[in-house]
């Protein structure tokens, strides 16, 4: 969008080189133009939209069913490992397809971190944008929340509650969702207070503008990019701590296709069969490592004030 | 008490107001009282530009935010046209009284059309659809001097002096008539600021508006006010007609705040100023007279007593030793000879 | 006449971008002598703080210097290395900037911070060094002095460390100093004894000094001389006599109206303006760069703009009539 600027002389210059002022480009151009140019940030979406879309058609793509044994094929090598194509990445030791299962991985991995993180991230922003809004004792009360929350190590929690309650998927994820708010709560805690003191919302309020209505359409806007940048860093998070729980058998339960539980289940032939733990692993890497990718590109691209 | 043989109409009266803030010092310091504003009593006149002045941290903003409903007196009484400011409709209030603040870069929210952000007083009322919003929007746009193409855009593409414009918009857009103004030209450029001043003056006798007009710039001050308050320390020390003010200060703080105004006259020297301590710490402010420390004139009363605010028909002083009416604008024969001259 | 002790000549800064070059600051000329101070004013974004900047060697390495010629002293500091401009900075010419938290360390006692520089440059024993920093916070008036050394930065109001700011510039007994907007932040009381307190230092120890500002009071009231900075080039450049007696350039005449002015603009009467807004300084930039918000452009003002002179008061304008165009002289 152009400002032609007139001139206060009137038509003296036509087309003046000087005058051919942009009117900026607005914040959302803005931000296309920052996504468009930063590479990491390009690079993890790519690779979350391509394991998202595995996970959605997983059904589709899959060559084999996940859960289908034949004891008579099994361990059998990847192809890049002498193996037959029948079995791209080779079969466990059910014989169950390992690609097919690696493909249905990615629904628990991905279902995981994205309830997990809405549920931590309900919990966490709404304490902390109560307790940045309105301070004095909301403030008090959550920040001592905050700090109880700080004193319990996640995993030890997560895995005394699922040995308790026995592991399902369910219950990992809903653990892990009411166990990760805090990131959520010490982050939005600040940006609230940081934006709560800028003029616009002293304006809103002198113009008789309900609480509601300033937390939803003054304070939430300018607070949302800190929100999806811990949103994608308790994803992945929640990610790791599924695959953790699954690993030492407490999480996501067999037959049910999980990352971790395919690493956990390698790991007794991972000396003689190494890609049965190398290859969960290594998509699991490449998930979490696209996860903070993108978490630190959208970062630089919606708060590039905050980039140290 | 006041001059009664002046009839006088206030449409917004503080009476005795106190502002204690608790502030912490140090990481496990203990909270301690910070007395923003102490006993003020103010009034604003209809029609009236009551200009504000007095150096940062006196309490100006508080006061602004008092008179706003913003921030609840400590102590105290907020009077809307004689009423408590309590008792009063949150909304009507806010039809009333609108403010116009600082920092352009802040007061816009940077995530709104500014369209939406004008709008946001008539959604927030309910006053009219959306096409009788959009309508009152490009009016007050045009009443403001910004082209209505502006609507769709964001705070972040214009520049400093259109923003300014366009808070300006917002506050005016339900036609209050008082419009409380914290510094409106502060942050920007002498360019832009003598037309947002014009632009004020303009309204000002078009819609018939009463201003608070708080501002650390005398020369603007005077330009604008018809009546000011000078503040020190969450106290008013001196009010008078701009007039008079300006021609003869009363209190010896006044008279120092006018001889610090460097007017582009370069026949003049810088003053030489002789407050000889920093502005006091409103934590720990000094006995007395919280000027003393700083006042040439002041005697050992002054550390002792504080002086009463004395109200006549000039109107008011709080000192003990006031000025007389001699003129206390330095003159190009009485101010300090241009040093260059001994050189 | 004297030799000036900084003499500068067609001095740019060029900021490469991805939308081409920005040419911030393009063809600054002038000449500035011991016991002198030179007022550069202009509205924000002119250019101001870069040509400072680039006086003193601390531009931004995204950022390119040239100029035909910047003496200083005698030295050409467009040849000068890091290290000889290190020193030069230290001892010869200080700067003070608008706000001095930023540039003072919140770790280091004020006393630290101020000897720094004299055990550095000038090997000093350390109580002498000491002595002389009680004795230069004394001069710029900070009662107590001795006992301010121990304080950090973040003890002290605005004002006090704009004066330790002052002393810390003032150790080195530097020959120039250039403060750039030193008191905008702070009130006009503190300004003014500030100010008062820079003047009678720079003709006590008969140094030169470069005021940045965009207050106009303020250049009344400090300046021997004036440059009148508008969109990256002094459009006026005179004595302050000239400059605010007889304003040639458009845009110095639109500045001064701008300004309520007791006894000049009556109370409450229309200010002047200068409308439009400055123009962009992308890629070449022809012609006079006022012409979009002058009242007075024509045709004329699209084609180069001499300058010209009418006894060494200079101006960028094709209008003001009957004054010789100047040779290569600055002010
Ligand atoms: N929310 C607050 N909490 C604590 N102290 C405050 C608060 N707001 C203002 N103050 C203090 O009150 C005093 C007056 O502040 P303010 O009204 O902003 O002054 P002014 O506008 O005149 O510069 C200052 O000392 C300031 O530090
Ligand atoms: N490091 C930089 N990178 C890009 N642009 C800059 C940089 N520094 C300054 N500028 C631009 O150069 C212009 C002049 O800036 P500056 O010298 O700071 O102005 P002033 O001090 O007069 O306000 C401004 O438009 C500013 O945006
Ligand atoms: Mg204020
Ligand atoms: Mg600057």
């Amino acid at each position: 969008m152009t400002q032609t600027v007139t001139n206060p002389t009137g038509a003296a210059f036509d087309r003046d080189p000087l005058l051919e002022q942009i009117l900026g480009p607005t914040p959302g151009q803005m931000l296309r133009r920052r996504v468009l140019g930063h590479q990491g940030l390009l690079i993890g979406g790519a690779v979350i939209a391509l394991l998202a879309l595995m996970a959605i058609f997983a059904p589709l793509i899959a060559p084999h069913d996940p859960f289908a044994q034949s004891l008579m094929n099994r361990m059998e090598p990847p192809v890049f490992l002498g193996g037959s194509w029948e079995h791209p990445l080779g079969t466990d030791h059910l014989g169950r397809d390992y690609l097919s299962r690696l493909i249905y991985g990615a629904r628990v991995s991905l279902l995981i971190g994205v309830v997990a993180a809405v549920i931590s991230g309900v919990i966490g922003t709404t304490m902390g944008v109560a307790a940045g809004y309105f301070g004095g004792r909301v403030d008090a009360v959550v920040t001592f929340l905050i700090n109880v929350r700080l004193a319990m190590p996640v995993v030890l929690v997560a895995l005394a509650v699922v040995a308790i309650l026995g592991g399902s998927l369910t219950v990992v994820t809903t653990v892990v969702g009411l166990l990760l708010w805090d990131r959520f709560a010490v982050v939005m805690r600040a940006s609230t207070r940081q934006v709560r003191a800028r003029e616009y919302v002293a304006a809103a309020r002198a113009v008789g503008a309900s609480t509601p209505r300033i937390l939803l359409t003054e304070i939430m806007p300018n607070i949302a990019n800190n929100l999806i940048v811990v949103v994608t860093l308790e994803m992945a998070h929640a990610i790791l701590i599924e695959a953790a729980l699954s690993f030492l058998g407490l999480g996501v339960q067999p037959p049910t296709p999980s990352w971790g539980l395919m690493v956990s289940e390698g790991k007794t032939m991972m000396l003689f069969e190494p890609w049965l733990v190398l290859i969960p692993g290594a998509v699991l890497f490449t998930l979490v490592l696209a996860i903070n990718l993108m978490g630190d590109g959208l970062r630089d691209v919606t708060a590039p004030e905050n980039r140290n | 008490m006041r001059n009664e043989t002046k009839a006088t109409n206030p449409v917004l009266e503080l009476k005795n107001v106190s502002k204690t803030y608790s502030v912490k010092q140090g990481l496990l310091g203990k909270s301690r009282p910070l007395t923003a504003l102490r006993d003020l009593s103010l009034r604003l006149e209809q029609g009236e530009v009551l200009g504000l002045v007095g150096e940062s941290g006196c309490g100006k903003s508080t006061l602004a935010k008092i008179l706003l409903g913003l921030e609840a007196p400590t102590s105290g009484e907020v009077l809307v046209d004689g009423a408590p400011l309590g008792s009063q409709d949150r909304l009507a209030l806010a039809r009333r009284i609108q403010p116009i603040f600082q920092d352009p870069y802040s007061s816009l929210n940077p995530r709104k059309t500014i369209a939406d952000i004008i709008s946001l007083p008539l959604r927030v009322h309910g006053i009219g659809d959306a096409a009788s919003q959009q309508a009152a929007v490009r009016e007050i746009l045009d009443v403001v001097g910004l082209p209505s193409r502006v609507m769709h855009t964001y705070p972040s593409q214009m520049s400093g002096g259109q923003r300014q414009r366009v808070a300006i918009a917002r506050a005016l857009v339900m036609k209050p008539d008082i419009v409380i103004c914290d510094e409106p030209t502060s942050a920007l450029d002498v360019s832009v600021q003598s037309q947002i001043l014009n632009l004020l003056a303009d309204l000002r006798r078009d819609l018939g508006l009463t201003y608070l007009f708080i501002s650390h710039n005398l020369a603007v001050v005077e330009h604008l006010a018809t009546r000011v308050a000078v503040m020190y320390l969450g106290r008013i020390v001196e009010e008078a007609e701009t007039e008079a003010l300006f021609d003869g200060a009363r209190h010896p703080y006044s008279e120092a705040l006018l001889t610090s105004v460097l007017t582009p006259d370069p026949s003049l020297g810088v003053p030489r100023m002789n407050l000889g301590a920093a502005y006091p710490n409103p934590i720990d402010p000094p006995s007395g007279c919280a000027f003393h420390p700083r006042c040439a004139k002041a005697t050992e009363a002054c550390a002792r007593q504080r002086p009463a605010p004395v109200v006549d028909e000039d109107g008011l002083i709080a000192c003990f030793h006031p000025n007389g009416m001699a003129p206390t604008r330095s003159r190009p024969a009485e101010a300090a000879p241009r040093l260059s001259a001994s050189v | 006449m004297t030799s000036p002790l900084l003499s500068v000549r067609n001095l740019k800064v060029d900021i490469p971008s991805g939308s081409g070059t920005l040419h911030p600051v393009r063809g600054i000329d002038f000449d500035l002598h011991r016991g002198e101070v030179l007022c550069v004013v202009g509205e924000s974004g002119s250019g101001k703080s870069l040509t400072s900047l680039s006086l003193m060697g601390l531009l931004g390495r995204t950022l390119e210097r040239s100029a035909d010629r910047m003496e200083f002293d005698g030295i050409n500091l467009l040849g000068a290395s890091g290290r000889q401009m290190r020193k030069l900075r230290g001892a010869r010419m200080a700067m003070i900037f608008q706000e001095p938290m930023t540039s003072l360390n919140p770790v280091y006692t004020i006393g630290d911070q101020l000897i720094e520089a004299l055990l550095l440059h000038r090997r000093m024993p350390r109580a002498q060094a000491r002595a002389r920093a009680v004795e230069l916070l004394e001069k710029v008036g900070i009662t107590a002095a001795a006992s301010r050394l121990g304080q950090y930065p973040h003890q002290l109001s605005g004002g006090l460390r704009q004066r330790v700011m002052i002393a810390m510039a003032l150790m080195c007994e530097p020959q120039m100093i250039i403060a750039d907007e030193p008191t905008t932040a702070l009130d006009v009381t503190i300004q003014a004894q500030i100010l008062r307190l820079l003047y009678d230092l720079v003709r006590e120890m008969d140094m030169a000094m470069i005021l940045i500002t965009h207050d106009l009071g303020v250049v009344a009231r400090v300046a021997d001389k004036v440059a009148v900075m508008y969109a990256g080039e002094l459009v006026e450049t005179g004595t302050v006599a000239e400059v605010f007696d007889q304003p040639l350039h458009p845009y110095t005449r639109g500045l001064l109206d701008c300004i309520p002015q007791p006894g000049k603009t009556g109370r409450g009467e229309p200010l002047g303006t200068i409308p439009g807004i400055v123009p962009s300084l992308v890629g070449q930039v022809d012609g006079c760069v006022f012409r979009t918000r002058c009242t007075q452009a024509g045709p004329a003002c699209l084609g180069p703009i001499p300058r010209r002179s009418r006894d060494g008061h200079l101006f960028r304008c094709v209008h003001t009539d009957g004054y010789a165009p100047a040779e290569t002289k600055a002010i």
